[in-house]
């Protein structure tokens, strides 16, 4: 197996899965558990992938320059600021704090 | 491949365990583009259109154009929000893979300009809407300290799924659900006998 086999063949799971998803039948979200459970899973990884994503070293974790970062992004949320802007002040915070020195 | 949390995790297990680790690499794929599915359940009836304009909705569908267009307060609002939000993530985030990969090594550690903390907040931003009750806000917290825990533990990607399962115990059980309700989708006096 190459790595374009491997690219090839996730592609093709990714793309059959996004299909499934409009083949079931619409009446399958009506029913009250499918569709709370369908709205948490969501919540649930985007939550795990912020985790992950701000935590996670490969198989190890670390607290850098990203946890202010998100603290920022948070702040900035709360207050209504739009998208676009908070993750600009993110990336630059985290910049900023690892240009100074003062984070990894 | 249009999905940025099923790249990461092929990169990441790839870039980890190399090719002898496509298996789990394709898996993660896969479960973390199980998600799609969900979205594609709950913007099937935004997309509109007949079959090869659902087909092109499929591929557009993401974290991105599903939580744009499921904000929107009308019909016409959220199909425009879809595909607006679809195209341009299509656009501008295969634009700059391609430029990533023609320029990557030139620009160096893409961490010190802050790129990895950007994906952060991006993620948090599509989390923040969701969150307007206690069920919601328990399962983050949950989530976030399960897959936190399981990073150590379990391969590159799987923490993420992992994290998921609490979700699916707490939408079959309503666990947290009762008290969103109170006391104020109640009606008053519905309490007393």
């Amino acid at each position: 197996m190459t790595t374009w086999h491997i690219v090839l063949l996730a592609s093709l799971a990714c793309l059959g899965l996004k299909f499934a998803g409009y083949l079931v039948p619409a009446s399958v979200l009506e029913r009250p558990v499918a569709a709370r459970t369908a709205n948490l899973v969501t919540v649930a990884l985007l939550s795990a992938l912020i985790a992950v994503q701000t935590l996670g070293d490969g198989m190890a974790l670390a607290v850098d320059a990203r946890v202010p970062a998100l603290g920022v992004a948070a702040a900035l949320f709360a207050l209504r600021v739009p998208f676009v802007v908070v993750v600009i002040a993110a990336a630059a915070t985290a910049a900023l704090l690892r240009a100074l020195g003062w984070a990894a | 491949m249009f999905s940025g949390g099923s790249q990461f995790a092929v990169i990441g297990v790839l870039g980890g365990g190399g090719v002898g680790a496509g298996p789990s690499a394709i898996a993660g794929a896969a479960l973390l583009g199980t998600r799609n599915t969900l979205y594609g359940m709950r913007v099937k009836p935004i997309v509109g259109g007949g079959v090869w304009t659902k087909v092109v909705g499929a591929w557009l569908t993401i974290d991105e154009s599903t939580a744009v267009s499921t904000a929107q307060p009308t019909l016409r609002s959220a199909r425009r929000g879809f595909w607006v939000t679809g195209l341009t993530v299509y656009l501008g985030w295969n634009a700059m893979t391609l430029v990533g990969a023609l320029l990557g090594d030139a620009l160096g550690d893409v961490r010190q300009y802050g790129l990895d903390a950007a994906a952060c907040a991006a993620f948090l931003g599509l989390l923040w809407p969701r969150l307007r009750s206690r069920q919601p806000v328990a399962v983050a917290v949950a989530a976030a300290v399960v897959a936190t825990v399981l990073v150590p533990v379990l391969a590159p990607g799987l923490p993420v799924l992992a994290a998921a399962a609490v979700a699916v115990v707490v939408g079959l059980t309503d666990l947290f659900g009762r008290r969103t309700r109170t006391p104020s989708d109640r009606p008053a006096g519905e309490d007393r006998p």
